[in-house]
């Protein structure tokens, strides 16, 4: 299970990267698309989610990768 | 635990949970007012872009909620539970009863959202401080295997608060008319708060430290710097990771759409009369409250890590058909064809439809004035079932020239306006609207004299529009639409909300818990109200905004299923959460600072 937990890090980082990619990719067109509703969602995602998801995961996927969550 | 030590507990838990509750009260009240809130403090020509900024003022108030955490719980960790989180009651109690004061949009422009938001942030930052207090208060008061079923009455707070919100916009709605209701009676709700906080504020006052702090505090074991210990220390930052995305993450967006969405859902995706709404709401909240104890008990007894998790499959898997079922309940369309009582008996139009016309300064070019003409057609739908379902239908008429009324080159002084639309299945309606200047020379509004329009079978559900016509009008259709359901429907839509509550218990219920077991006394404040505030606050809190934006954009792309859109976003975090959860959580986790 400890070897489980560890490899799973890389999941966690690889998939801080693809959410990042993907909210990039396909909603950075809201932040200028000139409509309020596009705005308010577009500053949601990319400067309260974004950087939360993104960075807390990587971090999360490193510490298990690092052995932090052995049993 | 002895009968006296029982009769101590129970003190800390009513003086605890009822200053949480009114504060999860203030908090929610906002919520709870939403739509109309949209209307006061924001303006109207958009009312989608109203209603999302309305979320998203609501939703500021959680974002800022972690930052209330790290400055209240750093407080509460260097000086004591208890004067923390009376501070924070007044700050929200202030801020509540002041949000009730706030001139409308129409009256100071701008500045008037702008004071919501201010105060709206006030509000968040306030509840960061007060729910890690309380919690770890009550948990440090209870015996180490019983703190599940005792935290668990803290639980209940955030719902009952939700509850006593509704409760009193529904009492308030009771006493007052429609009209003054809309006028100035939403404000009653926030005025009323700074009473609650009042009492509370007493109960609390007469209340001891937390005896668990105290003797850390006596001993000198208190940090020194609560904030650099948790979040500079690896060994305590892994589990406050491992507390967000392995548990808080997931409760928040269960919690929220178990609540709230589904309020949401029912009063702006289903349409449903807003008081139908908030009663069977009630009714939901009100069956499912016991359930916080009842699985804040059984994680006693059979571990936190089982419940929570359990509740998170549960909503993973149920949500679509859960949201799905509730929407076919109103949905005309697909009620036709399955042959069910759902099926429309008339269709009239209930009131002498008005027109009032604004010319203004066309925006291209400021030399030429050109005109729009609002027609507002009220109507109603009645079901062989006994369902009413109310439009207001608004079609705006954009006209190339200005429209005038002058009496010297038209002896009757009116005007018709001629123009042709296409509903959803692409009939063309023609339409010929007289409208008579009956109130002033050149003035608006006109009262509209005659209205012909195709035969009226049944009510047109949008207007996808328009054709331009030979005098230079286009239109837009707008139609609102309030639908007053059955008691069969209404049972099975409370119901349908109960199971959504019970899934938030299971989540919900054993997590203050999970929390307070997971970190020493001396960061405990600080280190659990993160992830909470981030997990519940953030993730959950954003919820509304986010789920409600996926809904409008998957309408307004014309996906059949789109009501079903705003579920991704819970589902996904939920998911992530419960993988995270099942392989990461360690019941040996829990033990590890439970004294």
């Amino acid at each position: 299970m400890n070897t489980f937990k560890k490899y799973l890090g890389i999941v966690w980082i690889i998939l801080a990267m693809a959410i990042s990619y993907y909210f990039i990719g396909i909603f950075g067109s809201k932040l200028t698309s000139g409509k309020q509703d596009d705005l308010v969602f577009g500053i949601i995602i990319f400067f309260i989610l974004l950087p939360l998801i993104v960075t807390g995961l990587a971090i999360f996927g490193w510490y298990a990768l690092t052995d932090e969550y052995e049993d | 635990m002895n009968s006296k030590s029982t009769k101590g507990i129970w003190k800390v838990i009513t003086a605890s949970s009822l200053g949480t509750m009114i504060e999860w009260y203030d908090f929610y009240i906002f919520g709870s007012l939403a739509v109309v809130l949209s209307t006061k403090f924001f303006p109207t020509d958009n009312p989608t872009a109203a209603f999302l900024s309305t979320l998203a003022t609501f939703a500021a108030g959680f974002v800022v909620r972690p930052f209330g955490a790290l400055f209240f719980g750093r407080l509460g960790d260097l000086i004591g539970r208890k004067y923390t989180f009376m501070v924070t009651l007044l700050i929200m109690g202030g801020a509540t009863f002041l949000i009730g004061c706030i001139p409308s949009y129409q009256t100071i422009g701008y500045l008037a959202p702008l004071l919501v938001l201010i105060l709206r942030l006030l509000q968040g930052l306030a509840l960061g401080g007060e729910y890690g207090g309380a919690a770890t208060y009550v948990a440090e008061h209870a015996p180490n295997n019983q703190k599940g079923y005792w935290t668990s009455w803290i639980q209940i707070t955030a719902t009952a608060g939700l509850f006593l919100s509704l409760l009193v916009i529904l009492l308030t709605k009771g006493i007052l008319s429609k009209e003054a209701f809309e006028e100035w009676g939403w404000r009653a709700p926030f005025w009323v708060s700074i009473f609650l906080v009042i009492i509370s504020y007493i109960i609390r006052k007469n209340m001891d430290e937390s005896p668990v702090f105290a003797k850390a505090k006596l001993e000198g074991k208190t940090s020194l710097n609560p904030l650099k210990e948790s979040f500079n220390n690896r060994f305590n930052l892994k589990f406050i990771l491992l507390a967000l995305f392995g548990a808080t993450m997931g409760q928040g967006v269960v919690w929220y759409t178990g609540q709230f969405y589904a309020m949401s859902f029912m009063k702006t995706v289903q349409n449903i009369d807003s008081s139908q709404v908030d009663t069977l709401l009630v009714f939901a909240l009100l069956m499912g409250t016991p359930f916080f104890v009842l699985f804040g008990w059984l994680s006693d007894k059979i571990g936190r890590k089982s419940i929570m998790m359990t509740g998170l499959f549960l909503a993973i898997f149920l949500y679509r058909p859960i949201y799905r079922e509730m929407y076919k309940l109103t949905d005309t369309k697909a009620m036709k064809g399955s042959g069910n009582n759902l099926v429309m008996e008339s269709c009239k139009v209930t009131e002498t439809p008005v027109a009032s016309i604004l010319t203004e300064p066309d925006k291209a070019d400021p030399t030429l004035k050109n005109s729009r003409v609002f027609i507002v057609t009220k109507t109603d739908s009645l079901f062989s079932s006994g369902a009413v379902f109310h439009y207001t239908k608004t079609d705006t008429l954009f006209l190339a020239q200005p429209l005038a009324f002058d009496a010297k080159k038209n002896a009757l002084n009116e005007v018709w306006l001629n123009y042709d639309t296409n509903n959803s299945s692409g009939a063309i309606v023609h339409h010929s609207v007289k409208l008579k200047n009956s109130i002033q020379q050149g003035g608006t509004p006109a009262r509209l004299d005659t209205i012909q329009t195709g035969l009226l079978k049944q009510f047109p559900d949008a207007m996808t529009i328009h054709k331009s016509h030979e005098h230079g009008i286009s239109a837009k259709g707008n139609i609102s639409v309030s639908k007053n359901i059955t008691s069969t429907v209404k049972f099975y839509l409370i119901f349908l909300v109960f199971i959504q509550v019970l899934f938030a218990t299971m989540v919900y219920g054993p997590i203050a818990a999970f929390l307070v077991e997971m970190f020493p006394v001396k960061i405990r404040y600080t280190s659990m109200s993160l992830p909470y505030h981030v997990g519940n606050g953030i993730f959950g809190g954003l919820l509304p905004a986010i789920s409600t934006y996926f809904v409008i954009t998957a309408k307004n792309i014309g996906n059949p299923e789109f009501y079903l859109e705003g579920l991704w976003y819970p589902i996904g975090i939920a998911a992530v959460c419960f993988v995270i959860g099942m392989i990461y959580i360690d019941r040996k986790i829990n033990t590890l600072h439970d004294k």
